[in-house]
């Protein structure tokens, strides 16, 4: 029962993201343009590109990852889904997990995907875009989850984007720390394995706790 | 079945009622009267676990709602003002891939084009009429019949004369077979031969 409401839901928000493709689009080509003016912001010189590159990419990655949240809860709250998802028998927790999922899979899984090619036309080293990528693919999943947070905290708000950003951004830092770290140290020629453990324990924690908050903050905006 | 126990609801910093009791038994419907702004919705929305009372207690079967929830979510369905419909979905996708409970696509079209909405399957939600999408939204209630509570917030409003009929039906054969039905309408529907029992919260209410 639990199972079917989560693939139901899944099914549900991949096939309207296929319908409502703008916003997808808007996400992906945010994160190409900011990354491609950086060279024209700070001048061609490879050696200063090459090294912040990786936090370029990363930050990119994060700013992107803001401009979808709000749409993650709203337009369910608009139209009366959201109460019905309340009323589930299935755990809120486990349907706002099958959102994020699905949020992540349509606008964040892009941005990971052409990642590699960005630090290509930065100039960074084959060793560092593959560990910049596996950050990546660790790390945005836990944005997600932190969003959904704000994103349910925010709902119904006046002026509720600009809030969440801030609501959520401050709580993104670790993950940008180690993230964009990790790809400093490998260009330094250091074991990463910290870092990626930690962007790990980041994930399976947000993992956990963040559907509990979000499902908690979802029930008292629709009281 | 529904027990309702000195229940008190205050919405913003208004009390909207307080001491409302009632019970609604097996194979009753029950219909919330009170003008405008009396706290039928607000009602509607405590009784499913939408919002919290300031006082009272909402038993089911003799369990305490909020305190058996999931038990008490196989049980109820609730349709609300919003239709809960997906603009960008057509009515038989919203059908099938509603979390509630799956029904299939197949089965979905074949119960839209009996309630003479065939005409609607395979257009999007978003360019029907009110009156449209409100029969998809009630559609849901023919695959619940097994749930035995339905509490429904104005189920009349946008709809015709016929689809008003076809409702009525619905709802009393649902009282009929065990089933328990909460509703509220500014409309005075016959709901044929089944024992309709009117709560008003006009007795209830600290302004009269």
């Amino acid at each position: 029962m639990t199972a079917t409401a989560f693939w139901t839901l899944l099914k549900r928000d991949l096939l309207l993201a296929l319908r409502r493709r703008a916003d997808v689009l808007t996400t992906f080509f945010f994160f190409v343009i900011v990354v491609s003016l950086f060279p024209l912001g700070v001048g061609p010189e490879s050696d200063l590109l090459r090294s912040i590159a990786p936090g370029v990419i990363w930050v990119a990655a994060l700013l992107a990852s803001m401009l979808g949240l709000n749409r993650l809860f709203a337009s369910d709250f608009a139209d009366g889904t959201l109460e019905q998802m309340l009323l589930t028998p299935a755990p809120l927790g486990v349907l706002v997990l099958a959102k994020v999922l699905a949020h992540w899979l349509v606008a964040e899984l892009p941005l990971v995907m052409v990642a590699p090619l960005l630090g290509l036309q930065l100039d960074i080293s084959t060793e560092v875009v593959k560990v910049m990528w596996v950050t990546l693919l660790l790390g945005t999943p836990t944005l997600s989850l932190l969003g959904a947070i704000g994103a349910a905290l925010t709902l119904g708000v006046r002026g509720g984007g600009p809030l969440l950003s801030l609501l959520v951004l401050p709580l993104c830092v670790p993950v940008l720390i180690f993230g964009a770290g990790a790809a400093s140290a490998v260009a330094a020629g250091q074991d990463v394995q910290a870092h990626l453990s930690l962007l790990t324990g980041f994930l399976l924690c947000a993992l956990v706790l963040a559907p509990v908050g979000a499902a908690a903050a979802l029930r008292i905006a629709l009281d | 079945m529904l027990e309702v126990e000195g229940l008190a609801c205050i919405r913003g910093e208004r009390l909207l009622f307080r001491d409302l009791s009632f019970r609604v038994d097996r194979g009753q419907v029950a219909w919330i009267t009170g003008p405008n702004g009396s706290g039928k919705t607000s009602l509607l929305r405590l009784l499913c676990g939408l919002s919290q009372p300031e006082a009272g207690a909402i038993r089911w079967q003799g369990q305490d709602t909020r305190a058996e929830r999931e038990y008490f979510a196989r049980d109820l369905l609730y349709l609300g003002h919003l239709n809960a419909l997906k603009d960008d979905l057509t009515p038989e996708e919203n059908l099938s891939l509603d979390p509630l409970g799956s029904v299939s696509r197949d089965a979905a079209v074949e119960m839209l084009s009996g309630r003479g909405l065939k005409r609607t399957v395979g257009l999007m939600s978003r360019v029907l009429s009110q009156g449209q999408k409100r029969r998809v939204a009630l559609a849901r209630l023919a695959f619940a019949q097994m749930r035995p509570l339905w509490i429904l917030d104005e189920p009349f409003a946008a709809l015709d004369a016929v689809a008003v009929d076809d409702l009525a039906a619905t709802v009393a054969g649902h009282a009929r077979g065990g089933g328990v039905v909460l509703l509220t309408s500014h409309q005075d529907v016959a709901i044929g031969d089944v024992p309709v029992k009117r709560v008003s919260l006009t007795a209830v209410s600290p302004i009269r």
